[in-house]
């Protein structure tokens, strides 16, 4: 469903992304791993419509995402639940998930607040707190209400940046089990992790970033196995190298 | 008079004053905040709307028509000056940003000189009748009227804010701007609304003084300072902030011309201004972490 055709992105003078081409299949979840600067972030920020293309294309269905702002891209089935989980701290967590169906909230209201009670089912943990302002949760909260607000907007494709960031090892898991959730309903995901054991475990297929290009992809299985690949390419774990690269 | 009724009177004419400098502040944070820009020429807006409604009800039209007609069109001119100037620049830097609301306060002010003249016009007062004895001052029924425009308007605003769901996609788009474009906001339309709505709030603040204070072509100016200095004690980031500058600042500033000397009038914003980048330059209600 998403071809991705030698795509370059640039921050000013510092290269993010060098060409890089991969498709992403109707119903899967990739696991995009790789140390801190590999160019992770810029990869989905593109995706979403945040950053120019300097050159490639992104196609979702064989459409050209190319120069299109965020708020279109959206439209289209695409929906980032960015680094560092960005909720809208002040408003409570009822708003933040209405607002995450900014692009229909005016035309299908209720389609809307169906939607809401759909997440609070899909993050239990949630409810109860939905006049809370979103900025008092607990970190793992806020990660299921960014989670929950991406799918607000009905996506496609669903873009997750580092969603285990920060949070207890029983949190990560629940997440990750929601997202194993998720596919099932037919959502396709590229989840992009520092914490390669727990997105293998749940993903399809995994890529390796470096440097913004790809230096190897393939099955779960194999990438885990790989341990000597995976010392030079991941480092450890997270846990021991915050923010040693680069 | 003795000193407790001098002061009343006074605090009367800091809340008046303050409440100007409120809206002119809150319309400047807002739009900072939405867009990035600080919008310099914001006094312009308070201005042109005033000399426009002056001309307006010179031409014989009503006092309310002569407002709601001059409120429209200045906010009318907030989106146009959004479209034309601002949106095309919306990628240049903050720096560039601001110059070129420079340049529009300048070239607004030059385009009032040449329609209106450096005679001051003015209107008349909303309701007739002498001033009003309250609990030992005279209050001049205009500042009344001022007081309760500013009430009216943030009320408004609060509501729109709070409880409407365009108001929550505008503060979406002030706590966090990205979020606010990735959950599919066009800050396009924002930022439009924030000029017109800046606009509009600019003009009746405007027409509200013109009766007590003429309105001139370059009145703009000083109340931009003024609204830029509230807004700079709130801390740029919070429009309760903004708000609560205003009124600190218009109530200091009455004060101190007032009571020490009215010489002091103007140089108590920059004192109050420096004191506050000192001290709090998080802005006095940052502690609460709550935006807008
Ligand atoms: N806004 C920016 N301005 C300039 N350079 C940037 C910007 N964002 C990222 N970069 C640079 O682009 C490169 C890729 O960054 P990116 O954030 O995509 O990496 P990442 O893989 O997401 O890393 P992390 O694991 O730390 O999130 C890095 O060298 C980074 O320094
Ligand atoms: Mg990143």
């Amino acid at each position: 469903m998403l071809e991705i055709k030698c795509l370059e992105v640039c921050h000013g003078w510092v290269q993010a992304l060098r060409g890089l081409s991969f498709q992403v299949v109707r119903g899967e979840m990739l696991a995009v791993l790789g140390l801190n600067g590999a160019g992770k972030s810029t990869l989905l920020g593109a995706l979403a419509g945040l950053y120019k293309i300097k050159k490639g294309d992104i196609l979702l269905d064989g459409e050209s995402l190319s120069g299109k702002p965020p708020h279109q891209i959206v439209k289209l089935g695409i929906s980032l639940v960015p680094e560092r989980r960005e909720i809208f701290n002040s408003l409570t967590v009822i708003d933040n998930l209405l607002l995450g169906a900014y692009h229909r909230y005016r035309y299908k209201k209720n389609e809307v607040i169906i939607d809401v009670v759909k997440i609070m089912d899909l993050f239990p943990a949630l409810r109860g707190k939905e006049n809370h302002p979103a900025g008092t949760l607990s970190g793992g909260l806020q990660q299921m209400l960014a989670i929950g607000r991406g799918l607000m907007a009905r996506p496609r494709l669903l873009l997750l940046d580092e969603p285990s960031v920060g949070l207890a090892p029983l949190v990560t898991r629940e997440i990750m089990t929601t997202l194993a959730e998720l596919k099932k309903t037919g959502v396709t995901i590229i989840l992009v992790e520092q914490n390669t054991a727990a997105a293998l475990k749940v993903a399809d297929r995994a890529l390796v970033m470096e440097r913004g290009g790809i230096v190897m992809s393939g099955k779960p299985r194999d990438m885990m196995e790989n341990s000597r690949v995976q010392q030079a390419c991941l480092g450890r774990t997270r846990a021991v190298q915050p923010a040693a690269a680069l | 008079m003795d000193l407790s009724s001098q002061l009343l009177q006074l605090l009367f004419s800091g809340l008046t004053l303050g409440s100007i400098y409120s809206l002119i502040a809150l319309a400047l944070v807002a739009t900072y905040n939405i867009t990035g820009v600080l919008n310099l020429a914001q006094g312009e807006f308070v201005a042109l709307g005033a000399l426009l409604a002056a001309s307006i009800y010179a031409a014989g039209l009503p006092l309310a028509a002569a407002f709601l007609v001059s409120v429209a069109l200045i906010a009318a001119l907030g989106a146009l000056i959004e479209r034309s100037v601002i949106y095309p620049a919306r990628e240049s830097s903050a720096l560039t940003l601001i110059i070129i609301t420079v340049g529009l306060s300048i070239s607004l002010r030059g385009l009032a000189l040449l329609v209106w003249g450096t005679e001051p016009v003015s209107l008349p007062a909303f309701s007739s009748g002498g001033p009003l004895l309250l609990g030992g001052a005279f209050v001049n029924p205009q500042t009344l009227w001022i007081l309760g425009m500013a009430a009216a308007t943030t009320s408004g605003l609060y509501i729109f804010f709070e409880l409407t769901y365009t108001g929550k996609a505008v503060r979406a788009c002030v706590i966090n701007r990205t979020a606010a474009l990735l959950i599919g906001i066009n800050p396009g339309t924002i930022s439009l609304l924030a000029f017109a709505g800046s606009g509009a709030i600019g003009a009746a603040a405007g027409i509200f003084i013109t009766p007590v204070t003429l309105a001139t072509y370059d009145m703009g100016f000083m109340l931009g300072v003024k609204g830029f200095v509230a807004a700079a004690i709130g801390g740029m980031h919070n429009i309760r902030g903004a708000v609560l500058g205003g009124f600190i600042l218009g109530i200091l500033e009455v004060y101190s011309a007032g009571l020490i000397s009215s010489g002091l009038k103007d140089a108590v914003a920059l004192i109050v201004l420096l004191a506050a980048l000192m001290l709090r330059p998080e802005g006095l209600l940052a502690i609460s972490g709550r935006k807008v």
